[in-house]
């Protein structure tokens, strides 16, 4: 593994309520390299919010705080927001969830992608447009000068999240975070979708930080595997390694997964007693 | 039409002629439309207005022939009105009055009621249209900073001022700007249009003051239109400056919190461009049904400030009108104010389906 890219050392997200404020990523520390991480869990387990503390776009009054929280040397703690501005989409980037709410709806779709370029480097109008071309191109759509014209309402939600791939990957990050890159697409679609992230991570031998809630997935697409439970991380193993995974959270989850080649009379939940969790 | 310029095999490979003269022909549908629902509109209006003028309880007849008239007189009267004939064939020749510009005579001016509408509507139109112009340009700005600062110090203050605006009243708030910046200050003109001596000076071309003084180019005249245009205009501005910052607030801090504001944040997009350009270009479309309906309501005439300003416009006319029993001319007013709202609505309508993509 090459030098650490990410490093993390308990992270806390907290935000003020009527009593009090309530911590929803309660300390956790991971190191991340030129890598594929899965950060895997149920709703609500802090995933989301662990991904989006990395980007500084925790918005007030949400609260972020770290005893260490670099990326590539710098901290991102001490970063001002014009700081920020310079890394978020050129050195991390993040795909979000559901292209029918997180494309612009009255922008063509082009424009969005040469957007992620503009902000980050000096191209000309005709340089731009090249290269969002291609960026559509890498990402399978077969005929990128007509889409970059389209509406994102005129695109159906494949067509959209690999739009958004393209926009995140445009401006050549070194990490990727995919929060639910695939969870409002039909599972027919999903893995064309994965595959196109795997593809271009490791060809561009990127980092990548996939939040899911399918383990199946996760288990898939990346190398380590971080399982969180309200907050915390409560396993952490290779992805190859996850059948003998040993935190019952884990364990739970695993049984609690539905298998083609078998019949039972019940799937179990989980069993939450077990080890005095939520 | 257009999900075949979409799917057909080979879209690129087609002529460009081909799809220009199939937006033309679209171009023209359009309009076509647009004018047919436009005149089966106004043709409702027109029924409207029409039975009203029957259905009210004021005698047409009694109040030309006065009450102490003969039976005779008063029949004579009403046959020579033509309210002796069944009610289509009435409504029929009320509507190719109307389209001949044939509005009837006012009872208590004496003149017709479309050259009364001649001169008090263009008062009106100028008073709503500089109204309008500050309320947009001040509304949507501030309502904009306030939702982008959501809490702040600023966010509170126009939170406040668009309160006020909603609590003041009219007359009241003319009544002290006149006290203050007139009788005390003499920054502005008093009531009227004009001073008094100024008035008549510039033909009637247009009925709106400061185009018709730079068409007769007396600038001194101009000068003092707005003058006294300027207290009444800021006035009407302020209302309509506090619905439309409050309205441009929460169609903003909505829009701020949808996902696409977030990827835009993502892909590391100056905060500014990420309001303006993210968020409140798809607010437009919303704003535009705001703005309109607000400059529809202040071209209505806004009796109270009228009054207070002496201002000759079409809310002082048609109050006087109801006063005085006078049925052409707030018939003909009323159509004045209810063909306004229609072609608002209609060019907000277009204006809509311009700019989002999604309506096009």
């Amino acid at each position: 593994m090459s030098a650490p890219l990410l490093e993390l050392e308990n992270l806390r997200v907290s935000f003020p309520t009527a009593h009090g404020r309530v911590e929803v990523v309660k300390g956790i520390s991971f190191t991340l390299g030129r890598e594929r991480l899965g950060i895997v869990g149920e709703s609500g387990s802090g995933k989301s919010m662990t991904g989006r503390s990395i980007l500084k776009l925790i918005r007030s009054p949400g609260k972020v705080t770290a005893d260490r929280m670099t990326f590539d040397g710098v901290d991102l703690l001490g970063q001002s927001e014009r700081q920020m501005r310079a890394i978020r989409g050129a050195r991390i980037s993040m795909v979000m969830q559901d292209p029918k709410f997180s494309l612009n709806p009255v922008m063509t779709v082009g424009d969005q992608i040469a957007e992620a370029l503009r902000f980050h480097a000096r191209l000309s109008k005709g340089e731009r447009k090249a290269r969002v071309l291609s960026m559509l191109e890498a990402v399978r759509i077969d005929d990128p000068e007509r889409v970059s014209r389209l509406y994102p309402h005129e695109v159906s939600g494949g067509m959209g999240q690999r739009i958004m791939i393209a926009m995140m990957l445009i401006p050549e990050p070194d990490l990727l975070i995919a929060d639910e890159p695939t969870s409002a697409l039909d599972v027919s679609v999903q893995s064309q979708v994965l595959d196109i992230i795997d593809d271009l991570i490791r060809t561009k031998g990127m980092g990548l930080i996939f939040i899911s809630h399918d383990l199946n997935l996760v288990s898939r697409y990346c190398d380590r595997i971080l399982v969180m439970n309200s907050g915390r991380v409560v396993e952490e193993c290779a992805a190859s390694e996850l059948a003998d995974a040993s935190h019952p959270y884990t364990r739970g989850l695993l049984a609690a997964m539905p298998r083609l080649d078998e019949t039972r009379e019940e799937l179990p939940v989980l069993d939450r007693a077990s080890w005095g969790g939520t | 039409m257009s999900l075949d310029t979409r799917i057909g095999p080979e879209p690129t490979l087609s002529p460009p002629s081909g799809s220009g003269s199939r937006r033309l022909k679209r171009a023209v549908s359009a309009v076509f439309w647009f004018c047919l629902t436009l005149a089966l509109t106004f043709l409702g209006l027109l029924a409207i207005t029409f039975f009203i003028g029957r259905i009210i309880p004021i005698d047409p007849v009694l109040a030309v022939v006065g009450d102490r008239a003969s039976a005779q007189t008063y029949e004579a009267a009403r046959v020579a009105m033509g309210l002796d004939r069944p009610l289509p064939v009435q409504f029929l020749s009320y509507v190719g009055d109307i389209l001949t510009g044939n509005f009837g005579t006012s009872v208590s001016t004496g003149r017709p009621v479309l050259s009364d509408l001649g001169r008090v509507f263009p008062a009106t139109l100028e008073m709503a249209t500089l109204g309008i112009i500050i309320g947009v340009a001040l509304g949507v700005p501030m309502g904009v900073i306030a939702a982008s600062r959501q809490g702040s110090f600023v966010d509170q203050g126009i939170r406040v001022l668009g309160l006020l605006g909603y609590s003041v009243p009219a007359f009241w708030l003319g009544l002290v700007g006149l006290a203050l910046f007139y009788a005390h200050l003499r920054w502005v003109g008093g009531p009227g249009r004009l001073d008094i001596f100024y008035d008549g000076l510039v033909p009637y071309v247009t009925g709106i003051m400061l185009i018709d003084s730079l068409l007769a180019g007396d600038f001194d005249v101009f000068r003092n239109a707005i003058w006294h245009l300027v207290l009444p205009a800021s006035v009407l501005g302020f209302f309509s400056l506090a619905y439309i910052a409050r309205m441009t607030r929460s169609f903003m801090l909505d829009q701020l919190s949808q996902e696409f504001v977030t990827t835009a944040r993502v892909k590391g997009v100056p905060e500014r461009v990420v309001i303006w350009r993210h968020a409140f270009y798809p607010i437009r479309i919303q704003l535009i049904t705001v703005i309109a309906l607000s400059y529809a309501g202040l071209l209505e005439g806004s009796v109270m400030i009228e009054t207070v300003f002496s201002w000759p416009g079409i809310g002082n006319y048609l109050t006087s009108a109801l006063l005085n029993a006078d049925m052409n001319a707030v018939l003909g007013a009323t159509l004045v104010i209810g063909a306004v709202f229609i072609l608002i609505n209609k060019i907000s309508d277009v204006l809509y389906r311009v700019l989002d993509p999604r309506a096009r």
